[in-house]
């Protein structure tokens, strides 16, 4: 099992602070949604998991060990990527096999191209494949893992309903696993749908995190848009007039 | 390191403007070499190409692949590789699919007129060593301005302008200033301000090889005068040297702490 600690976080970018005081704890299994309108700094947040920002304030430990520009420990992540940009003129196979040569054999590399379609597209340059298929393509460098921990940030861009019904279920095999996910989306379906936990954040803060009853319960809703809705609605109040709310 | 410079090497070759590359320096090698029948005029007149040239699209390659590739660096960078062996994988990547494009573009045409059995096999590969070492120069110029500016047009501006600065203001600039202070001891000043521009350095290298004073101009000849050929050739090459590791050394720097 892996843990995942963010204590004290804070980032800002020149005057522009992105996170602030974030403390948060993914290390319970199951699914945690960061949600939060554009620019919340839910981005920010896993890249500094994942050690592509660097903190200004505190830290995140992995395992225990602060990640800080250490590169060791992403050999237990999976990570699917917003935008499913590649090199152009390499083919879906040697992509692949980049990956495999960093990370070693990716065991379920061939179950996933099966289960997405992609052997057609295999010996195909990545410039001529569709937004979709590329999409695919990013799940499978995810997935063709079997790490303890999956971030996943807007997993389901430019999937067409087939694909993304065996996105859902894939992701719920890992679930029953015991693995560790996190995803950030904007679909509240997926969330409403595969949720456990929900980090709901603005401006750089945390400004919900529970479970999905817990904040529909919280806000008098029965769905998680509703929720978010009225939190929104809500502003700055206090959690006594939340629970007066609900 | 070998991993990301591999498949960059791959991605880059294969792409269209490394064919167009290497089919211009192969069409204006060969037009040359029909046109004008003798190595040596061909080698000086391929200079002030390559000395111009390679610089800009080294510059140009390097700026526009770092920005448009930010999406799969970002995706390498959560893999368990160290930065320093992404940024140095991709940058090799790059500067050697441009190397292989010139050195074939420029070579083969030299190669099938029997280049290598003629008195001109030297200057031939020292003007290959120049062309070679100005665009891994400037194509770690060009990541060190990508990855110290996110901007893009920013990014994009300011390297062009590294490389106006380089190829042309910076002669006009010493030019201007050896006619205004045309009544001092000037020498020491040539030698230090040429050593200061890659692009200068080059030139001096090819004109003490070919041994060519008429075009040396002033700087040249000063550096000839100064070290005498073989000790210029040394100096000038260990300055080439230092030009490559400095924005190789910068570009590192600048990539372990960059926020993406």
């Amino acid at each position: 099992m892996l843990t995942v600690q963010v204590e004290s976080l804070g980032k800002s970018f020149g005057k522009k602070v992105v996170l602030e005081n974030i403390d948060l704890d993914f290390s319970m299994p199951g699914i945690t949604t960061i949600l939060g309108p554009n620019a919340s700094g839910k981005t920010t947040m896993i890249k500094s998991i994942l050690g592509m920002v660097f903190p200004d304030k505190g830290v995140v430990r992995v395992n225990g060990m602060v990640v800080n520009g250490q590169s060791a420990y992403k050999k237990d992540i999976s990570y699917l990527p917003q935008i499913a940009q590649f090199p152009e003129n390499l083919k879906v196979t040697e992509l692949i096999k980049l990956i495999e040569d960093i990370r070693g054999k990716g065991h379920r590399a061939d179950t996933l191209i099966d289960l997405f379609g992609l052997r057609p597209h295999l010996n195909e340059r990545i410039t001529i494949l569709s937004g979709g298929t590329k999409q695919k393509v990013n799940v499978v460098l995810a997935f063709m893992y079997d790490n303890p921990l999956l971030i996943l940030d807007e997993p389901t861009n430019g999937l067409d309903p087939v694909a993304l019904v065996r996105l859902k279920d894939l992701i719920r095999k890992e679930v029953e696993m015991g693995k560790v996910i996190i995803i950030t989306t904007h679909i509240m379906e997926l969330v409403e749908e595969l949720s456990d936990r929900i980090i709901y954040m603005l401006e750089g803060r945390v400004h919900f995190k529970g479970t999905v009853d817990e904040l529909k319960l919280a806000y008098g809703s029965t769905t998680v848009e509703k929720s978010i809705a009225r939190m929104l609605e809500a502003g700055e109040m206090t959690s006594d007039e939340k629970q007066s709310l609900a | 390191m070998i991993r990301i410079f591999k498949y960059s090497f791959y991605d880059l070759f294969r792409s269209r403007w490394s064919l167009f590359y290497f089919i211009f320096y192969l069409l204006i090698t060969s037009g040359l070499l029909y046109l004008s029948g003798s190595e040596s005029k061909v080698i000086i007149t391929l200079m002030n190409v390559i000395l111009v040239l390679n610089p800009l699209i080294s510059t140009i390659f390097g700026i526009m692949y770092f920005y448009n590739s930010r999406e799969f660096t970002e995706l390498l960078l959560a893999q368990p590789v160290d930065r320093s062996k992404i940024f140095l994988g991709q940058y090799l990547g790059l500067s050697s699919s441009l190397a292989l494009s010139f050195l074939l573009g420029v070579g083969l045409p030299f190669l099938l007129g029997g280049v290598l059995f003629s008195s001109e096999v030297l200057n031939f590969v020292v003007l290959l060593t120049v062309g070679l070492f100005l665009t891994f120069i400037f194509c770690a110029f060009s990541f060190w301005i990508a990855l110290k500016f996110d901007h893009r047009i920013k990014g994009f501006g300011l390297a062009i302008l590294f490389w106006l600065f380089m190829a042309v203001i910076y002669d006009g600039i010493l030019l201007l200033l050896i006619v205004t202070f045309s009544d001092y001891p000037l020498e020491k000043f040539a030698l230090i301000t040429t050593v200061m521009n890659p692009i200068d350095l080059s030139r001096i290298l090819i004109l003490l090889q070919l041994d060519i004073s008429a075009l040396m101009g002033y700087t040249g000849a000063v550096f000839n005068k100064f070290f005498g050929s073989h000790l210029g050739l040394v100096v000038a090459s260990m300055s080439l040297i230092f030009w490559w590791a400095m924005p190789v050394w910068g570009m590192l720097r600048a990539g372990r702490k960059k926020d993406f």
